[in-house]
């Protein structure tokens, strides 16, 4: 059922168990070709992965998600297969939205929740056939996920290490997709998958993206990683490619209004504190919640919740005066009383807006929504210099575009 | 008001639609369904065997011998279910049933009363030793018992009865004094045997001890916790005294019908050989089931009294549940230690040193602490005991339509047997039969000459026979881990489950196993409730 495959004999599982420890970091199948290309040396660990942060500039390389193309390696990102007869039934089981409606060769965003509604965390789930699915997310979580199959014939097995991934964000996406021949990607709707040729195999293509722009993400399994990224790398000399960092990619899914599992709500599994989990509707995820469905982990705690009004937070976009970001300040109410939290804040390039993902403790959020302050600590040679800053409660996203939607897509 | 206001009517037939289908014609079944009866409504049983009566189902197992079931006397009835349901089960007028405690070497230590209130075979002070400890027990296990009549309190939903459930026990705790109530909750979660020790000499009724307190359940005396099988025992009664026990007039074999009788007077129809398919569910809420012939019956009300794991693993729907919830259902422990033997005797046994009268009570075998500690030993590592402990009436003596004229029915209790033998039961049963018979030949000289026919059910069989998932009579282990709050297990232990209208009523919901009817009962009065709790 899993992707662990069983050893010859006990003292070789040994050898390979304790082989482990010589790469601490593992080195994504795209790894040779970003190490020749970075300039700073600033990796972080992405789920075990060596992963940078920044390849040679945080700023050029946001500008060049939101101005020409972007390549960012996504291969740590977790990624199970589940087929089987009850595949749809098992993930309608699994996950919040209704499987039933995602089409063959369709994507959605979702999130799970365990039986108190609370949520595990939230990823793309790709319909990839009838009985054939891929969800993809930022925490693993196998034994859950083995555990919901129990009494439904469907089999999951985590191919995180075997698929490569690259995302290919930003207004040329497109045109280096065609360059690189991909004929039939201009067909490719928002949340459309498609299959590409590519080096005697295939390469998925859907029009995905974590940045709010026009953008795709590819799927190969792990041998054909290289050829793949020179394929695109080749194409994209023209239409000013460049690889980036997730430093970037953070600052366009804040403009995107998008949320990170573990930054902008604590998962249910990864909590220590019993306060410190979240129902869906307490960050934003209220819309994907289906009561019609059928039944699904912790449908009966969500509804109960919002019966009984005992939802305690919800997640807000704030805009806030000024041009400091106000990444985890303190939220208050009249200046005086403590409202929640900022998750995550950035000064916004292209809406030329300060603006932030928040957390606030209903009713802060609901019934009050005037009167919202952030009290920056901006850290000024040694000493805090205090700001109080005016909030307000704007719609996510805070950056539209239409480029994201258009179809077929914009050459430019 | 306008005509048009009326109610439309029903657009189910009648005939497929009740108020409350009740899934299980065991004893707490019927209990369920003739307090829900009672209440004016429509109520139907589906029971998968040809007859009612679950684990007290009765069976011919030689012919013209019968045996009565699983259980083979009544000592925890609770007098307040016989009472509201009208269950007339009595003791046959006469001594208390006596429980003979045998060694093999001495003279039968007999207790007399309810659980020895005057015992024969031991010294005088052992004996007074013996009613100081049982005393103890006794008013330990009153504080325990007042929680069995309802069901366990919600946390996170604490309510009004639940507080003056807890206040009555803090009270009847310290009613005695601090003293007394430091030493309750010193014992509570002690093991039998340092218990025993602390107060007995003879090894006979520190066996009984182990024995009583380990029946059923996988442990051994000396493991943490034993006392409170102990407890459980002794929080049942007989003719109003703790610790008691009885088989009714009749026998063994009216209990079922009395059960049945209750249930009928009721109004409640009650259907055999209707297997249940699945149970309908659909958003999380139940609305009847679906027999395994295909037929649909709908109610609003679904309380299934079989085994929670058989509910919930083979009839409702994987999906209809949360994860967490199978999770935690699937690891109830739920495996048999106890094997039960039916003997046909052409004559009755004779057990050495006991006179023909003590015959007709309890015969345990356990030699000491020590015994029932070693009979354990093997049973952790999935093999039977070399040298088991039992417990053995004589049915026929109760009830002379179980055997033919002369002849004399033999039934046991034994353990260790473990559900998941090693060896597996195929080969191990042949063994474990013919050291259970050595047994009974060493304590009973001439018995294996008179033996016509021998049945011996293991969990397995147990299992097969009257699903009973790992053939534990408990439907789960009855430990600390599986009781109140946890049994089975939290989001479903107030006897409602996660689906809404589908209630749990057998020994695997709150309080255990055991011929009580309160399982049932509750679940009955709990649904009944409803809106008021």
């Amino acid at each position: 059922m899993n992707a662990l495959t069983k050893p010859a004999n006990a003292a070789e599982a040994r050898r390979a168990a304790r082989d482990h420890i010589a790469t601490p970091r593992l080195e994504t199948p795209f790894h040779p070709r970003l190490s020749a290309l970075d300039a700073v040396n600033d990796w972080y660990n992405w789920a075990g992965c060596k992963a940078p942060h920044a390849l040679f500039d945080e700023e050029l390389e946001y500008f060049a998600i939101r101005s020409t193309a972007a390549l960012f390696d996504i291969s740590p990102m977790v990624k199970y297969r589940i087929d089987g007869p009850d595949a749809e039934r098992y993930l309608n089981r699994l996950t919040l939205r209704d499987v039933r409606k995602l089409g063959v060769g369709r994507v959605h965003y979702t999130a799970w929740c365990d039986d108190d509604g609370h949520v595990l965390d939230d990823g793309t789930l790709f319909r990839l056939g009838d009985q054939d699915f891929r969800l993809c997310c930022q925490e693993r979580h196998l034994p859950w996920l083995l555990d919901s199959a129990f009494g439904l014939a469907v089999d999951i097995r985590e191919e995180t290490e075997e698929i490569a991934g690259v995302a290919l964000q930003g207004p040329t996406s497109y045109a280096v997709l065609a360059k690189a021949g991909f004929s039939g990607a201009e067909r490719l709707k928002p949340f459309d998958i498609g299959s590409f040729a590519h080096d005697g195999g295939t390469v998925t293509v859907s029009r995905t993206g974590f940045t709010g722009d026009l953008g795709y993400e590819l799927f190969v399994p792990r041998q054909a990683a290289l050829p793949l990224w020179d394929r695109l790398w080749t194409a994209g000399a023209d239409h000013g490619i460049r690889a980036i960092g997730y430093a970037a990619l953070n600052r366009t899914r804040i403009e995107a209004g998008f949320i990170v599992a573990n930054a902008d709500f604590v998962t249910a599994e990864a909590a220590l504190r019993a306060d410190r989990v979240r129902l869906p509707d307490e960050i934003g995820l209220d819309w994907l919640v289906d009561p019609d469905k059928p039944n699904f982990n912790g449908r009966r705690a969500i509804l109960d919740a919002r019966r009984n009004q005992t939802l305690k937070h919800v997640l807000v976009g704030l805009e806030i005066e000024g041009n400091i970001p106000a990444e985890h300040a303190f939220v208050y109410h009249r200046g005086k009383r403590e409202a929640g939290l900022v998750t995550a804040a950035i000064w916004s390039p292209t809406a030329k807006r300060n603006v932030a993902i928040a957390s606030l403790d209903r009713p802060y959020g609901t019934r009050f929504v005037d009167d919202l302050w952030v009290e920056i600590y901006a850290m000024r040679e040694l000493k805090y210099q205090k700001m109080m800053k005016r909030a307000k409660i704007v719609p996510r996203p805070f950056v539209k575009l239409a480029r994201r939607t258009a179809t077929p897509p914009g050459l430019r | 008001m306008t005509s048009s206001d009326a109610p439309p009517s029903s657009p189910k037939t009648a005939a497929q639609s009740y108020d409350a289908i009740v899934i299980g014609a065991g004893h707490n079944g019927l209990a369920a369904a003739a307090k829900l009866g009672r209440s004016g409504r429509r109520v139907l049983v589906l029971e998968a065997a040809n007859a009612p009566g679950g684990a007290m189902r009765g069976r011919e197992f030689a012919p013209g011998f019968r045996s009565a079931g699983l259980a083979h006397l009544v000592n925890r009835l609770d007098p307040e279910v016989a009472r509201d349901l009208g269950i007339a089960l009595a003791a046959t007028p006469g001594p208390a049933m006596p429980t003979a405690v045998l060694d093999g070497e001495r003279e039968p230590a007999v207790l007399r009363g309810a659980y020895g209130e005057t015992i024969d075979g031991v010294t005088a002070d052992e004996a007074a030793a013996f009613s100081r400890l049982r005393d103890k027990l006794t008013f330990q296990a009153g504080i325990l018992k007042r929680f069995l009549r309802r069901a366990p309190p919600q946390l996170g939903a604490i309510g009004i009865g639940d507080i003056s459930t807890l206040m009555a026990a803090g009270f009847g705790v310290i009613r005695k004094g601090r003293a007394e109530g430091r030493d309750f909750l010193r014992m509570l979660l002690m093991n039998v045997a340092d218990v025993a020790d602390e107060y007995l000499e003879d090894d006979r009724l520190k066996g009984l001890l182990a024995f009583d307190a380990t029946l059923g359940i996988h442990l051994g005396p000396r493991s943490p916790t034993s006392l409170l099988g102990l407890y459980y025992r002794l929080t049942g009664e007989a003719d109003g005294k703790a610790g008691g026990q009885f088989i009714p007039q009749g026998g063994m074999a009216a209990v079922a019908p009395a059960f049945l009788k209750a249930a009928e007077t009721a109004g409640v129809t009650i259907r055999c050989g209707a297997r249940v398919g699945r149970i309908l569910a659909d958003r999380g809420k139940a609305g009847g089931v679906v027999l395994a012939d295909g037929s649909e019956l709908s109610a609003p009300v679904v309380v299934s009294a079989i085994h929670p794991q058989a509910t919930f693993l083979q009839l409702v729907d994987a999906a209809e549940t949360g994860t967490g919830f199978l999770r935690a259902i699937r690891h109830v422990r739920s495996a048999g230690n106890v094997a039960k033997l039916d003997l046909a005797l052409s004559r009755m046994p004779s057990f050495a040193g006991l006179s023909g009268r003590d015959h007709a009570g309890r015969i345990v075998i356990a030699r000491s602490m020590t015994h029932v500690e070693n009979a354990f030993n093997p049973a952790k590592y999935g093999e039977f005991s070399p040298d088991p402990v039992m417990e053995i009436v004589l049915p026929s003596l109760a009830d002379s339509t179980l055997a033919p004229d002369g002849a004399c029915t033999l039934s046991a209790l034994v353990q260790y047997a473990p559900y998941k033998l090693k060896a597996g039961w195929e080969t191990g049963k042949p063994a474990f039969l013919r050291i259970v018979i050595d047994i009974l030949e060493r304590h009973a000289p001439g018995l294996s000459d008179t033996i016509l026919a021998a049945e011996l059910s293991t969990p397995a069989d147990i299992e097969a026979e009257y699903n009973l998932p790992g053939g534990h009579w408990h439907h789960g282990e009855l430990q600390a881990d599986q009781l109140l709050v946890n049994r089975p297990t939290g989001a479903a232990s107030g006897y409602a489950t996660p689906i809404e209208g589908l209630y749990l009523a057998s020994a695997g919901a709150h309080p255990g196993g055991g011929i009580s009817g309160l399982a049932g009962w509750n679940a009955a009065r709990h649904i009944l409730a409803g809106d008021r709790r």
